[in-house]
């Protein structure tokens, strides 16, 4: 509401309107003290809502021992013993690396094959375009359970059940189409002109994605990458599935060994937890803006 | 921009349809001559989709025509190779299924419509409301923003086992612990079926809540506000200049988050499989984890969860058909 903005005339007129409700006139966009008290109240209570569970499970992390079984009795203090167990004593940074490894693997490859295809699918109009961008929506709608069984059985045909590279090749059936439609939404608010120019100047198609749209596109890439990260990262279904011995696990998998059936280390469980949230809350921070205007531009655009 | 290499000369980007007919030799030739390199540039990620979505789905929905179970598909065990004895089934997957034979998918069926109406309502409604009451000039509102957004950090499985914990029966329960102060009874939030499922979605609300927001909140920020000024000054009630201003000027992105937001939660696997637990009854699964279970629970039928897998593809694709006509009919109208 640009308050600012508003033009004599309209202030008259509006004053003139907003006299016969109020003694003092307030301007537009300006709010009665009952009024914001209620806007305020209503954003704390969500805020509260928000934040409540990330802050109970950091509590609890930090409850030494068994303090996760009688939360409010703080007689035990309050230390940093579960941490240092989960970091020395589990497997969780092994856990860690792999789910580094292979959602970083799943990013790359993502990124790399379906930068060129988002590209000629924004700028280039040829026979299959339409169907190509209709494919990426579908794969995304693509349940779990159509691809899981089959894709189980071909990745025990080729022994890949149980290594990095079966995961990763799983996960790149969802990640591939998932950054074309993001990288098309984002070569779609570049401006045609600077294709035009880079042809005019005698690139060939090939030079001018690479050479003029790949460098300017590096704002819709990195956020690519990391939508189709945090996708592999948090990836639950085909993980649990695909990797069967403990050293392989992802951070989805082996944090459900710690509240396996005759044993409940909920400290450890939420140490883990805030280890996994903290780091990506920080980038989230920096990149969530981004993030919905890619998705929902590859949308309203296709 | 398009294909039109030659050019600006002959007439810019629309230059294929003002071209004389030829024959169709010709025609092949010359939409080589100005494809080939659009088609080079989206061959490798189609050949990724054929491999890794193509045979897989294929795969899947031959087994879903099979009889196809852990014990018949045939494995190399060691030096051992047990040879495949599963057979063509026909339809008879489907039929038992979709007749009711089965006896789970109706109550399946009706459980995840109820859980995806239920889930996006919440997560459209909050989201929206939120992003209107964050749209206003205000003190801390880009605190309240950032603070707003941060569920969306925790990956979904983290969550799950955030909230499990709350939810847990006994002294670590947080929410019977209130419930005990208040001096009400405790609930079994994790056993009894309906509570699961109030449980589940309360959690799948909390996650996906930021997202719908950020996104409506973008949406509302690229409303020019002249014409808040031009419905203001004729006399509209702030009622009318939400229905008339506001939801039409979100509707690109509204359409676009709600059909995402249905396939995701549709599809939602972690939530009620870590909520829940693995061995949670058949009560609480919707259809994608219950044929998750089917394929890797008990005895593994993997023939049955492919049927399933493929009866929940159907099904979004009509959905995703209908919906875009939909809009499309909408757009046109207007």
């Amino acid at each position: 509401m640009a308050a600012d903005t508003t033009v004599p005339a309209t202030a008259v007129q509006h004053s003139a309107a907003g006299q016969r409700r109020a003694v003092r006139v307030r301007r537009r966009g300006e709010r009665g003290p009952g009024a914001s008290a209620g806007l305020h109240l209503t954003l704390l209570a969500a805020t509260v809502i928000a934040l409540f569970p990330i802050v109970w499970m950091a509590f609890i992390a930090l409850k030494p021992g068994n303090g996760w079984q009688d939360p409010l009795d703080l007689s035990g203090g309050l230390g940093l013993s579960n941490f240092d167990h989960v970091l020395t004593d589990t497997e969780f940074p092994t856990w860690f690396g792999n789910s580094v490894l292979i959602a970083g693997g799943t990013t790359v490859i993502g990124v790399l094959i379906s930068a060129g295809a988002g590209y000629a699918i924004s700028r280039l109009r040829f026979p299959g375009n339409r169907a190509l961008m209709w494919t990426f929506l579908i794969t995304q709608m693509f349940p779990g359970a159509v691809l899981i069984v089959a894709m189980y059985n071909i990745l025990s045909t080729l022994k890949l059940i149980d290594t990095y590279g079966g995961l990763i090749l799983a996960y790149c059936s969802s990640a591939v189409p998932f950054c074309a439609w993001m990288m098309k939404g984002y070569f779609d608010t570049i401006p045609g002109e600077i294709d035009e120019a880079g042809r005019i100047d005698g690139l060939t198609p090939f030079g001018t994605f690479w050479r003029l749209m790949m460098p300017l596109a590096r704002p819709g890439l990195a956020v690519t990458a990391f939508y189709s990260f945090l996708t592999a990262w948090g990836e639950v279904a085909f993980a649990s599935q695909f990797m069967q011995s403990e050293s392989k696990y992802t951070l989805a998998v082996g944090l459900q060994s710690f509240v396996a059936e005759h044993r409940a280390d909920w400290g450890f469980l939420m140490a883990a937890s805030v280890l996994i949230t903290v780091p990506a809350g920080f980038v989230f921070f920096f990149a969530q803006k981004h993030l919905v205007s890619g998705l929902t531009s590859g949308g309203t655009k296709g | 921009m398009t294909t039109a290499t030659a050019g600006p000369a002959d007439g810019g980007p629309k230059s294929e349809d003002g071209r004389p007919r030829v024959g169709l030799p010709t025609r092949v030739k010359r939409s080589w001559d100005t494809h080939w390199y659009a088609w080079a540039m989206v061959l490798p990620v189609v050949l990724v989709l054929g491999v890794l979505v193509g045979y897989p789905l294929l795969r899947g929905v031959y087994l879903s025509f099979t009889d196809a179970t852990e014990a018949n598909i045939g494995r190399t065990i060691g030096e051992n190779h047990i040879p495949a004895t599963y057979k063509f089934v026909g339809v008879d997957n489907f039929w038992n299924v979709l007749s009711g034979k089965e006896g789970n998918f109706y109550p399946r069926l009706w459980w995840t419509f109820l859980w995806t109406a239920s889930c996006v309502f919440f997560h459209y409604t909050v989201g929206l409301g939120l992003a209107v009451l964050l749209n206003r000039k205000m003190r801390f509102r880009s605190v309240y923003r950032v603070l707003l957004i941060l569920p969306w950090a925790v990956p979904a499985f983290v969550a799950a086992f955030a909230w499990r914990l709350m939810f847990n029966t006994g002294d670590s329960g947080l929410f019977n612990i209130v419930l005990g102060k208040l001096g009400l009874g405790a609930v079994d939030w994790l056993g009894d079926p309906l509570m699961q499922k109030v449980s589940v979605v309360m959690v799948n609300v909390w996650l996906g809540v930021p997202f719908m927001m950020v996104a409506l909140l973008g949406g509302l920020q690229s409303i020019s506000s002249e014409l808040y000024e031009a419905a203001e000054m004729d006399g509209a009630s702030p009622w009318q200049r939400f229905r008339h201003v506001t939801l039409p000027g979100l509707r690109p992105v509204s359409s676009t988050v709600i059909l995402l937001g249905t396939i995701w939660t549709f599809n939602m696997f972690p939530i009620i499989y870590l909520v829940i637990g693995p061995n949670a009854g058949a009560d609480v699964q919707i259809l994608a984890t219950y044929a998750y279970q089917l394929a890797f629970q008990g005895v593994r039928d993997y023939a049955g969860a492919a049927t399933y897998g493929v009866i929940i593809l159907s099904m979004l694709l009509v959905f995703a058909t209908f919906y875009r006509r939909m809009l499309n009919r909408q757009e046109a109208t207007r």
